[in-house]
């Protein structure tokens, strides 16, 4: 089936099987390998990436279903100059990220959550990220990273 | 994991969705959020011929004041029912039961209707909308009927649903300042309930479901009697499970899942008050 997708601003037209998913399709077709693949049961967020704005599971999407929609991935994120976003810079800043496999998911996650919530207590922070695990266990500086980029 | 192949068609209105799953037949399914269903076709549990894409029916989204109701479009996202200033002032139970399911990636997507539809009793929203004496209707070939949302559960993942019907609208009576509870056991954050209980309490009048106790969400219509009956909170819990028929699982025996049922019965009708 014919898809139309814009991915990170460039638009695509894309022939694909119904049952491919979406974070298939912005791996393996349109190479796009910094959303990773975890759990691929819609439990850990390791393959968050927004559609129209908001992060979802794109293990758990169909590609067809964004067909018409805006996907941002984390190759999205940082500016044409390369300068990093602020999500990607408080994380770095904040030892935000060990091994790094849940760090696209999380980066994802927490600017979707920003935007529902532009002022979180580090409450709101913990349980707005309920869906994306670390295996590193790193939760501490991760909270403290989306915490500073939320200016706190 | 990927599913087995199928062919995917897309509905434009709710109409045009059950013309399309009439013409495919009974191995065809809707497609909502996704968030049921795609998790059981990529573990080949479910395995469709055609999936009749209705997430693009946003008619059928929203949220209105119905008078002595209120009504919820079945493709109205969790999201939106979590956040809507209608439920959260008159069946706020409901609208703090869906900010509790899954994680906001999956209530990004997953719907109130779709949820209802596969009839999981390990679900939040179909014992809630259960507890509350919820009515859905739905849409056939032969035009719309209204299931009551106490005869709508069939068996474990089973439902009223004739397999041409499509669940298009859930109708929550207005709690009219009933206190309320929503109590979820689980041992991860975004986890299915272990076990879980919806309960309103206003003067006589009660309703308490359980999450996970069952084939089906369960009405524990005794803790009602009990309460309208006289008995104290402490006494109505323990019928907690005369409905239910719990199984084991990784997770809790049914010793444990009783026990818990009990404990969490007495927890909400404490928090709901009389």
């Amino acid at each position: 089936m014919k898809i139309n997708v814009t991915v990170n601003g460039v638009k695509h037209t894309s022939d694909v099987e119904p049952r491919m998913l979406l974070v298939q399709y912005v791996r393996e077709v349109l190479g796009l390998t910094g959303t990773n693949i975890g759990c691929d049961t819609s439990s850990c967020g390791a393959c968050s990436l927004h559609v129209d704005g908001e992060a979802v599971k794109s293990c758990t999407l169909l590609a067809v279903q964004a067909d018409g929609s805006s996907v941002t991935t984390i190759e999205g994120m940082a500016g044409a100059d390369g300068s990093l976003h602020p999500m990607q810079k408080a994380f770095m800043d904040n030892h935000g990220l060990q091994c790094g496999y849940c760090t696209p998911g999380m980066v994802m996650a927490a600017t979707s959550l920003l935007k529902e919530n532009p002022n979180p207590s580090e409450d709101d922070v913990r349980i707005g990220l309920e869906g994306n695990l670390c295996r590193c266990t790193g939760y501490h500086n991760i909270v403290k990273a989306v915490l500073a980029a939320a200016g706190k | 994991m990927i599913p087995a192949a199928f062919d995917y068609v897309r509905a434009g209105s709710a109409a045009e969705a059950i013309s399309l799953i009439g013409e495919h037949g009974s191995d065809a399914k809707f497609l909502a959020g996704g968030h049921s269903l795609l998790p059981l076709m990529k573990l080949r549990l479910a395995q469709p011929s055609v999936l009749v894409d209705i997430g693009r029916v946003t008619d059928l989204s929203y949220v209105k004041d119905a008078g002595d109701h209120v009504a919820i479009g079945a493709l109205t996202r969790h999201m939106d029912v979590e956040n809507s200033a209608v439920l959260k002032e008159h069946a706020p139970l409901l609208a703090h039961a869906a900010s509790h399911v899954g994680d906001p990636q999956v209530r990004h997507r997953g719907t109130i209707g779709g949820s209802i539809a596969h009839a999981d009793p390990a679900s939040d929203l179909p014992a809630t909308t259960l507890a509350l004496g919820a009515t859905y209707v739905v849409q056939g070939p032969k035009g719309t009927r209204e299931i009551a949302a106490g005869d709508f559960y069939k068996g474990f993942l089973e439902s009223d649903l004739a397999a041409d019907e499509m669940l298009t609208e859930i109708r929550v009576p207005k709690m009219n300042g009933a206190g309320w509870s929503f109590q979820k056991f689980n041992r991860r954050a975004q986890d299915w309930a272990i076990v879980g209980v919806a309960a309103w309490r206003r003067g006589n009048d009660s309703g308490v479901a359980l999450v996970n106790m069952g084939q089906t969400p369960i009405l524990a219509s005794s803790v009602s009697s009990a309460l309208s009956g006289g008995a104290s909170v402490a006494d109505a819990a323990e019928q907690a499970v005369a409905e239910a028929s719990p199984s084991a699982d990784n997770n809790a025996s049914v010793e444990y899942r009783s026990h818990l049922a009990k404990v969490l019965v007495r927890r909400a009708l404490e928090q709901a008050g009389s």
